[in-house]
């Protein structure tokens, strides 16, 4: 503790915050803010924080340190006129078409203008309205909605270092853009979706397939299954009036069931897969001399990172399929001679597997493996469409014949856990002394690189677990200046992994944090924690896949350059 | 007049400014002297060479008036609207060049690319005002009539 | 490449001697007025005269000196009267040059000391003014900062070491510690002459104070006020004095980089900073270890690309750091995090010409030109409806009818002076209840005014104050960085409503609504531009409310300039029906039958003249 300084006559401690606004939130007094995100730099723009001080001056409180002594008011007569001039100001300017729209109830602008009562706007409405972008397959950009907070440019630049937008023009014609405006999907976006997690309105919003998966699932002609994958559990239940982190895998079966999906199935079981496919490629790599490492292939928007910025890594990266992929092709085996339609619908904490499920490479007999990918926040949205209220439900389990499932697979959806679980499988060992060696070997925590060696049959191995595209650039530019050296590399689009993924309700990094330790509780209390001890896997391997695991679980990547000459 | 980026000059450039990528908005105006212009096709090497993403140098070069991605023409006549031209009614000579040129609202640059036309907010020779520039030499006390016969002056030229 | 505080010495000796030896000089104006007027062909005749005439020229200084020095000069301010030539020791001026003028010149007045009349400056009252101090013009001003321009070559290190350069320089390395330095320009008060008037000293002894390496020097010469050209004159007419200030600052500081941005729009500032320079580090002014001692430091020339907001000064660092010229929120402060987030002191061009004469003459010398809290001069561009327009450097405290009447010689064709817009889009209007009022910092603020840039716009009756705000809110409508939301959507709302009033559809509401949105976006906005952007409406509202009302309510331009206000009509004793301006009108705005009296309609009417000129009987007229 420092001192203390007064916040609307209150005193309150300083510790280490590093501005006003973290302490005014602190206290819980819900200072509205545009483009404010603590991961961020601070921009300042909005102007929505200012507070008033002791000499009646306005300060950006998200700017100004705070001080012993210092006293700021947080709602005074001029202050409340000015924010509702701003927010007059930028719905002069803006598409009102609120109830059409993507964001309708969770737009910040449209719940400030609300809880502020702004009834009448004084200037003629100028928004203009181009046609929304709506080439990426993950993300919707409408720009009619865009308030250039530049939320979505810091997150994509210093973040991801994707760099695929960037605020072009300047004054009352700026907007944000691609170089040249060219589509998103020409753009070297990756689809990771970070963008609408933090857009607080909607002007950039993951694509929505829920329409598509109504229609489907109430066809009478249609068998409709539906994959969970592990970071949705514990991302889901703070929105339907549980905890954050708490598992809610029962209560979204139940939902899904009384829905009407035939079967409702856990990607889990495709994560043990992957840890099997992924340990055998490893070992193998690790026999042969190799002066890049082998990188892991479950991140979409890490696939597609790579093609568009360093193709020549393409060649090692595994081959595995993500685990969405390979539980995809089980499930389309398992139904191909069910005599009836069959459309299989995964529930994903991503926006980049809007994009995986169409790529060519992923097409059984033509048809897509996953035929449509609905966000958490999509289920969500789906849950309520339904009517059921979520908390009266009883938990159910998921379907036969994949019912079994491993921690190993479950922790798939945190930064750490793909590592984690093959060397699970790479130790051979179960006991708790062995899986709490592997556990602390440094693969868990949300900082975004981590670095371990590893002992395995008197070799040394390196490993690095990356997380965020930026850490991820910089890791790989260290790697090919040959500064670094590893052996395995897991690597993990958004910081924090799958349960930071865009398709989650948005959260800062340490409610993040309590997700994944959600996923590890989870773990805990499972009977198999290897990928290898699930007797399921036992009987894939010998049974339905039998002699097709190269075709069903691997696959392929064109070089992009190719794919779009 | 170039039509093709020549690369030895882009490479030129970025060495000359050690790749470094705060010597951007100096890179693009060595390139924007050579070429009156910003041609697409610098871009993904300047992206390549400095580390910055095309987006953001095109953030930049939309950012700052003076660049255009636009090609420009052959001859730049730039207006002075600053306060001391402006009362002395510099815009008036602005509409007879833009119509003695035949450009089209929101247009600067003729479509022959012979003639740019731009605004600028003071070229730091009030006690001249209106002046104009061609080609960077000014054209003091100007008016519209003035105007015209530079005009001409010029076609004429081209035309021997 | 001197090596020493010896040969620094001896050198300015040598220049000091060799400009004696010059028997006569002749300045050719070569500032962007005169260059435009066709002072380099002036200066190539001259050349050519003399050559002819055998007479012993130096163009380059020292070199092959003695008998004519023929240099090209600053700005000698009167740029209207371009192309300038003063010929000195006599100090003779002469106005509109022409290269057919120079022979006249060379054989009368440089070979036998005799004035030329027909080429001398005739005041208001047609008296003849040999010299520039006799122009009433020059009388009340003093020329301390732009001491040199217009006296010596602006291209030459060497005639500005013979003018006593770099003697501060020398003194601040060898005599004095940084304490001492800053110590004596905080007692000189000087303060940023950039707009705000920040105290410099206590700046720099801010940025002294700072552990982190390396700190930076930053010279704004971004000026970007429209109508503002000290800053221009400054780097284009004496650039090495402005240098000179900054390797003060920089050997007081601990700095060890200058970085210079200069407006694109100053070309002739670029070339002339950037031989200056190459100069400096020929002359082992710049580099490491500067004649000899600890003291290394480099220059660095940015071009600006086009855009005002970076005459604020984070945005100035974003650019140079190769960003987008978006201001950033404060704190952190420049002193501490600047250019690449290291410690910086950031001042214009004129601040920096002031370092050197401070530490020459002592802080109590420069204490005694101007006012208590605002010592020194400060150079004005004067526009508008003014007899005498141009650059003046007037003491601070000049009270602004001084200004006006005896600097500017009044209101141009005898007009009523009505106000003056005094810095630019982001200051505001005075009007004749503050003609007593002191220019300076101070009483400006007080006043509700600032001097900003320096640029003063002299109104009269003819001025339409609406289109006057209308104009500078166009121009920071136009030049906002588009970064915060109340100056980015605000100042387009107040320019809409702005150009409403003025074509005659204004509401009742708009006043207020304009009083709203500009205290919304001066306590508001993010950056100081953003912040007095207001300030040219808030002021003509508080000042000249019946004019906005006069446009709203009656739909009337009282100053009669405001073009779609103008009503034509046909005055029926002159019409004679012959029908010629009906057929001539583009829109078909009048009606009539022949041979009886026609009539506009003025709803369709667009005011194009077309008719006016049309009518032989002269039967169409104008109303406002």
């Amino acid at each position: 503790m420092k001192g203390y300084m007064t916040i609307d006559n209150i005193p309150v401690e300083i510790h280490d915050e590093r501005n006003i606004l973290e302490l005014i939130r602190k206290i819980g007094i819900e200072l509205p803010t545009f483009c404010y995100y603590s991961e961020l730099s601070i921009h300042g723009a909005c102007r929505m924080c200012l507070v008033e001080n002791e000499k009646g001056g306005l300060e950006a409180a998200c700017s100004e340190p705070p001080r012993v002594g210092h006293k700021v008011w947080t709602n005074t007569a001029r202050l409340r006129k000015y924010r509702k001039n701003i927010l007059e100001l930028l719905l002069s300017n803006h598409n009102r078409d609120c109830t059409v729209c993507n964001k309708s109830g969770e737009c910040r602008l449209q719940d400030l203008a609300l809880k502020f009562g702004i009834k009448n706007i004084r200037y003629l409405n100028t928004a203009y309205t181009p046609e929304p972008d709506e080439s990426s397959a993950s993300v919707s950009i409408d720009r009619s909605k865009c308030i250039l907070c530049g939320d979505c440019i810091r997150v994509c630049n210093e973040i991801q270092n994707v760099g695929a937008i960037d605020f072009a023009f300047r004054g009352s014609q700026m907007k944000v853009a691609t170089a040249f405006g060219v589509p998103m999907a020409s753009s070297p976006c990756v689809g990771c979706g970070q963008c609408a997690a933090v857009c607080p309105t909607g002007a950039i919003s993951v694509k929505n397939s829920l329409e598509a998966v109504w229609s489907d699932l109430l066809d009478k002609n249609t068998d409709v299954t539906v994959q969970i994958a592990p970071a949705v559990r514990v991302a889901i239940g703070k929105r339907m009036g549980f905890e954050e982190g708490q598992n809610a895998l029962g209560l979204i079966v139940a939902a899904l069931k009384r829905m009407g999906f035939v079967k409702v199935f856990d990607t889990t079981l495709g994560a043990d897969m992957t840890v099997e496919e992924e340990s055998k490629e490893f070992l193998k790599f690790v026999e042969k001399t190799h002066s890049l490492p082998l990188f892991t292939s479950c991140c979409p928007a890490w696939i597609n990172y790579a093609e568009k910025r360093y193709p020549e890594l393409m060649g090692n990266i595994s081959t595995c399929k993500s685990p969405m992929q390979m539980f995809g092709a089980l499930v389309k085996q398992y139904y191909k001679n069910n005599g009836k339609r069959h459309v299989h619908v995964a529930v994903m904490p991503c926006t980049a597997k809007k994009y995986e499920a169409v790529r060519p490479e992923f097409t059984c007999d033509g048809v897509p493996i996953v035929d449509h990918v609905l966000s958490t926040q999509e289920l969500i949205r789906m849950i309520e469409q339904s009517g059921y209220q979520f908390n009266k439900l009883e938990p159910e389990a998921v379907d036969n014949p994949f019912g079994i499932v491993t921690g190993a697979g479950v922790i798939f959806g945190v930064s750490g856990g793909v590592t984690e679980a093959v060397l699970r499988t790479l130790t051979e060992d179960s006991s708790n002394a062995t899986l709490l060696q592997t556990a602390m070997a440094g693969e868990r925590g949300m900082e975004g690189l981590k670095e371990l060696q590893v002992e395995y049959k008197g070799k040394t191995l390196s490993i690095a677990v990356v997380s965020g595209l930026g850490n991820v650039g910089r890791l790989l530019e260290d790697i090919l200046s040959g500064k670094k050296v590893f052996d395995f590399v897991e690597v993990m689009a958004c910081p924090g992994g799958c349960v930071c993924g865009a398709g989650q309700p948005y959260v800062p990094l340490s409610v993040k944090e309590i997700r994944g330790k959600g996923l590890y509780a989870i773990d805990k209390l499972m009977s198999y924690k290897r990928s290898s001890d699930n007797p399921l896997i036992e009987d894939i391997f010998s049974g339905i896949l039998k002699g097709r695991e190269h075709e069903l679980l691997h696959v392929s990547y064109d070089s992009q350059e190719e794919s779009t000459e | 007049m170039e039509n093709v980026v020549n690369m030895d000059f882009l490479e030129e450039i970025v060495s000359y400014f050690k790749r470094s990528p705060s010597s951007i908005i100096a890179m693009l105006q060595e390139i924007q002297e050579k070429y009156r212009y910003l041609p697409k096709e610098i871009f993904p090497f300047l992206s390549k060479s400095t580390g910055l993403s095309e987006a953001r140098i095109y953030s930049l070069a939309t950012f700052y008036e003076n660049f255009s991605l636009e090609p420009k023409g052959k001859n730049i006549i730039k207006v002075c609207d600053g306060t001391a031209c402006h009362v002395r009614k510099s815009l008036p000579i602005l509409e007879r060049l833009k119509a003695k040129l035949k450009l089209e609202p929101g247009a600067v640059t003729t479509k022959d690319l012979a003639f740019t036309v731009e605004v600028v907010a003071c070229l730091g020779a009030c006690g001249l005002s209106p002046v104009i520039t061609l080609n960077g030499k000014a054209y003091p006390a100007m008016t519209p009539d003035k105007a015209t016969e530079l005009l001409e002056s010029l076609i004429e030229v081209k035309g021997e | 490449m001197l090596r020493s505080r010896q040969e620094l010495k001896d050198l300015r000796e040598k220049c000091q001697r060799s400009a004696q030896d010059e028997v006569r000089k002749i300045l050719v104006c070569s500032g962007t007025g005169c260059v435009a007027s066709g002072a380099e062909e002036v200066y190539d005749q001259f050349k050519a005269v003399l050559e002819r005439l055998k007479i012993p020229c130096s163009v380059k200084f020292i070199e092959d000196g003695h008998g004519v020095g023929l240099k090209r000069s600053g700005c000698q301010a009167l740029c209207e009267k371009g192309v300038l030539v003063r010929v000195e020791p006599e100090g003779y001026l002469y106005t509109k040059v022409k290269s057919s003028d120079c022979e006249v010149i060379v054989t009368e007045t440089v070979q036998q000391g005799r004035h030329v009349e027909r080429l001398a400056y005739k005041d208001h009252d047609g008296a003849v003014c040999k010299r520039t101090q006799e122009i009433p013009f020059f009388k009340r001003q003093m020329r301390l900062v732009l001491e040199n321009c217009g006296n010596i070559d602006a291209e030459s290190i060497l005639e500005y070491l013979a003018a006593g350069g770099y003697k501060s320089f020398e003194k601040a390395i060898y005599d004095m510690s940084s304490q001492e330095i800053i110590k004596e320009i905080a007692d000189s008060k000087l303060r940023g002459r950039g707009g705000g008037g920040f105290p410099t000293g206590y700046k720099w002894q801010q940025v002294y104070r700072q552990k982190l390496f390396p700190k930076y020097i930053v010279c704004n010469g971004d000026e970007g006020d429209p109508g503002a050209f000290m800053d221009c004159s400054i780097m284009e007419g004496d650039p090495h004095r402005m240098l000179e200030g900054m390797l003060i600052a920089g050997r007081a500081v601990g700095a060890s980089d200058g970085y210079i941005y200069v407006r694109a729009e100053y070309p002739l500032a670029v070339r002339r900073l950037k031989k200056a320079i190459a100069d400096l580090e020929e002359y082992g002014l710049s580099g490491e270890n500067i004649l000899g001692s600890d003291f290394s430091f480099r220059f660095h020339l940015n071009r600006g690309a086009g855009a005002f907001v970076c005459g604020e000064g984070s945005a100035l660092t974003a650019s140079i750091e190769g960003k987008r010229g978006f201001p950033r929120v404060k704190p952190p402060r420049t002193v501490e995090h600047g250019l690449f987030d290291k410690p910086t002191v950031l001042n214009n061009v004129e601040t920096f010409a002031n370092v050197a004469v401070i530490i020459d003459k002592g802080s109590e010398f420069y204490k005694s030109i101007g006012t208590e809290s605002s010592p020194g001069t400060k150079a004005f561009s004067i526009t508008g409806n003014i007899e005498n327009t141009g650059l003046i450097e007037v003491p601070l405290g000049m009270t602004l009818k001084e200004v006006i009447y005896d600097v500017g010689g009044g209101m141009k064709g005898g007009k009523k002076f009505k106000a003056v817009q005094i810095g630019g889009p982001s200051g505001a209007c005075l009007t004749e209840e503050h003609f007593d009022l002191p220019l300076d910092f101070d009483s400006l603020a007080k006043a509700g005014a600032m001097i900003g840039s320096g640029g003063l716009v002299v109104a009269d009756e003819d001025t339409c104050m609406v289109e006057l705000a209308r104009f500078f809110m166009n121009f920071t409508q136009r030049e906002s960085c588009g970064k915060c939301i109340p100056c980015r959507e605000g100042t387009k709302r107040m320019l809409l409503i702005l150009e409403r009033i003025v074509s005659g559809n204004g509401r009742a509401t708009d006043i207020d609504n304009l009083l709203d949105l500009a205290i919304t976006i001066k306590e508001t906005a993010l950056c100081g531009l953003g912040k007095t952007a207001p300030s040219p409406v808030l002021s003509t509202i508080k000042n000249f409310e019946e004019e906005y009302q006069a446009h709203i309510v009656d739909r009337q331009c009282p100053a009669h300039s405001c073009e779609k206000l103008k009503k034509y009509y046909i005055e029926p004793e002159l019409c004679k029906g012959c029908s010629k301006c009906a057929k001539l009108c583009p829109t078909n705005a009048i009606s009539g039958k022949a041979k009886e009296i026609y009539s506009i309609d003025p709803i369709i009417c667009t005011r194009c003249g077309v008719c006016v000129s049309s009518c032989k009987f002269v039967a169409i007229k104008e109303a406002w």
